[in-house]
């Protein structure tokens, strides 16, 4: 084991998956010989040469489109795109190409190599155009697979798996912790399951789903709770598509309540799937309505950003309004 | 729209290649580094008062981008970006353009604004994203905009800029209104779909539309020739059947000229430009970077001997248009007003609550009156985790 921040766990998931498959790639904007804005890619480039590892010309549509074809021939190609944000104008060849290659094709060509990395959401005083969190726009697509890390060892085991894993995969990077979130990591090689959800602290009184960058936020406000004895469940749900309803349903079964908090606008986000899913499977089970507590329906701001997220405060009222209902 | 002139090709019968060398393109320059024309050499309309509002906006950029620098390594905002040694690109066209003509910048483009009357007290706000910000302190810094000086505000992803900047054009033809716009983009941001698209269409629809290249050389830490195989971007430009100039983007004079003369194309035939402008970085592509990690010392100093800013003061102090002495007043004049409206922007409050959800639409529909009303209920229960906010209920 070894200390690492997040980005170091990413740094070496791709480190590992490199040196044990020579199909494997990595590339986007700055990712060469500067290693990525972020520093992700830092070294790839030196250690595996430049065609495997490389910058790509400006153009998030260019680098998905390539991707996809390295993927069709038979590489595994990582392709990073700088910001979530920035990865609209490749919405074209994900959503109608990386997600159906397989399907229209009668299973005879397929994009199963694609692994997607990208940092995304808030909490960087990065405005709307550094701080969005689009997994639900992509949950909205057969085809793919959403994964989301919320801790260094989580990031490269998920990772691993994502670039091993016979179909396309985005895996979304919370930026804010990549500084911020230490841990030990393993440095060998070692694959964490996708599409299942990890139970991080079990309890009682009411369920509380996150991913991503939010665990760090529900975790505290499940502690927060705690002092007032409310025993909460605190899940990470790791994969967005498909993603691990079995868990969930136990869970809720058990508790009776959920709450389910994401940084995205809550319209439309994640939650609302999750929501209608466990009240199909739970209604009898439940004692208070399903509650989100997630991101305004606004763009991300700047100088209110403290205000528009769904923070500790927020996610402790609302477990503490379900357990009054 | 336009019909494609019937032209008769040679025909050949064995395979003939056409290469991108058939195709060359001289540069544009009038200015030397000594501050001396070029013999032959036309000027741009310019007489001394034009000169030094040219140069006056010229020392603002200094004097702002190094005190503005310096403000984000201690901390007080949050991120800045400098376009030093550029600023002969954008203040040089602006002062071709006039002022009706609109200006769709990507982001390291400030000088039309400064020319055009934005004052500092504009940018400080802007920059410390207070309540009197013209965006609301919505967007993070340098992303500034002003619908009264016809100067679009600045959106991060790259590129979108141009394929509106076509749309605009189109409507001011339409309208009749005799003026044109100018679209900045830098050589990295011409490798998005977007370029692309926009180039088509402008000459198809035959717009008055000035596409500025700023050829700086870098795209964050990835330099032009990883960018594109070809001659920069000019050769593009011919390649979607459009007029282009190539020019030294450090000779202010040679960029007011381009710019003069194609806005003359623009407005008066309807006919869009494409100028690539060659020049160079000399700071970090913002303050998240570092350059030492991607290109040389050596290579910063040899750009650093053809700056447009002194390059400029040359020329103005052999026709005697300046001094020494007005140089250094005007310096100090500029420090004391960054320094003075920078304390001033500090301490002014940032937007009320309800800016999180006005805009967003032209009224705010009941989802996001409801959710504002939940906020606010929730702040005053939690005052002190929200102090940009809670302040304003005290009085209540």
């Amino acid at each position: 084991m070894t200390e690492m921040n997040l980005l170091q766990a990413i740094n070496s998931a791709l480190d590992i998956a490199m040196a044990s498959d020579e199909k494997v790639l990595c590339f986007g904007e700055d990712v060469g010989g500067f290693g990525g804005v972020f520093r992700a890619t830092s070294n790839l480039q030196k250690k595996y040469g430049k065609n495997r590892c490389f910058n790509t010309p400006l153009t998030e549509q260019g680098i998905i489109g390539f991707a996809n074809g390295l993927a069709a021939q038979g590489q595994s190609p990582v392709a990073e795109i700088q910001f979530a944000d920035y990865i609209f104008p490749a919405f074209d060849q994900i959503v109608n190409e990386t997600a159906k290659f397989r399907y229209r094709s009668g299973n005879q060509f397929n994009v199963a190599g694609l692994t997607i990395r990208t940092p995304y959401g808030g909490g960087i005083s990065g405005g709307h155009y550094h701080s969005q969190s689009p997994e639900a726009y992509f949950a909205h697509t057969p085809g793919l697979k959403i994964v989301v890390p919320r801790n260094p060892y989580q990031a490269k085991g998920l990772l691993l798996s994502s670039i091993r894993d016979q179909n396309p995969v985005i895996f979304f990077e919370p930026k804010r912790l990549y500084r911020a979130s230490i841990g030990d990591v393993p440095e060998t090689d070692y694959e964490l399951p996708l599409g299942e959800a990890e139970i991080v602290s079990v309890g009682s009184d009411i369920t509380v789903i996150a991913w991503g960058a939010q665990m760090e936020i529900v975790e505290k406000a499940g502690a927060m709770a705690g002092e007032e004895r409310i025993s909460c469940e605190i899940i990470d749900l790791r994969s967005i598509l498909p993603w691990d309803v079995q868990t969930v349903e136990n869970s809720v079964k058990k508790t009776g309540r959920l709450l389910i908090n994401h940084e995205a606008p809550k319209t439309g986000g994640f939650a609302g799937e999750i929501a209608a899913t466990i009240q199909e499977r739970c209604f009898l089970y439940l004692e208070s309505p399903i509650c989100r507590v997630a991101g305004l329906d606004t763009p991300y701001p700047l100088a209110l950003e403290k205000e528009y997220t769904p923070d500790v405060f927020k996610t402790f009222e609302a477990i503490k309004a379900a357990m009054n209902y | 729209m336009k019909k494609s002139s019937p032209k008769k090709d040679p025909v050949v019968h064995l395979p003939e290649f056409v290469t991108g060398s058939a195709l060359s393109f001289p540069i544009l320059k009038i200015l030397k580094e000594d501050g001396t024309l070029y013999k032959d050499a036309v000027l741009p309309l310019i007489d001394r008062e034009k000169a030094l509002k040219i140069y006056d906006t010229f020392l603002f950029l200094r004097i702002f981008d190094e005190r503005m620098l310096a403000a984000q390594r201690q901390g007080r905002i949050s991120f800045f970006m400098t376009s030093t040694g550029e600023e002969a690109t954008h203040v040089g066209s602006a002062a071709a353009l006039q002022d009706d003509d609109m200006v769709m910048a990507q982001y390291r483009e400030p000088g039309p604004l400064y020319f055009r009357g934005f004052t500092t007290a504009n940018f400080m706000n802007q920059l410390f994203s207070n309540e009197q910000d013209l965006g609301k302190g919505r967007q993070m810094p340098v992303h500034y905009g002003s619908k009264k000086l016809n100067y679009m505000t600045i959106s991060s992803p790259l590129a979108t800029q141009i394929p509106q900047s076509v749309g605009y054009a189109y409507a001011q033809k339409i309208e009749g209104s005799q003026s044109c716009t100018l679209c900045f983009f830098g050589e990295g941001a011409a490798s998005e779909g977007d370029f692309h698209a926009a180039m088509n269409m402008a000459t198809l629809f035959e717009v008055p539309l000035i596409f500025f290249c700023r050829n700086n050389h870098y795209a964050i830490s990835t330099p032009s020739e990883q960018q594109f195989a070809a001659d920069g971007i000019a050769p593009r430009g011919v390649g979607y059947g459009m007029k282009t100039i190539r020019i030294d983007g450090n000779d202010v004079l040679a960029v007011m000229k381009a710019t003069e003369e194609a806005r003359k194309l623009a407005v008066e035939k309807n006919e869009p430009i494409l100028i690539e402008a060659m020049t160079y970085r000399l700071g970090a592509h913002s303050t998240s970077d570092d350059p030492s990690g991607y290109r040389s010392r050596k290579e910063e100093n040899r750009w650093k001997k053809s700056d447009p800013v002194l390059r400029m003061k040359k020329w103005l102090l052999a026709q005697e248009w300046w001094s020494e002495k007005e140089d250094q007043e005007a310096m100090d004049t500029k420090r004391e007003e960054v320094r003075n409206e920078m304390q001033k922007a500090e301490k002014i409050p940032v937007s009320e609550l309800s800016s999180l959800v006005t805009d967003v639409y032209d009224k705010p529909p009941w989802h996001l009156q409801e959710q504002l009303a939940e906020l606010e209920q929730h702040i005053r229960r939690y005052p002190k985790e929200y102090p940009k906010s809670s302040w304003r209920f005290k009085n209540d």
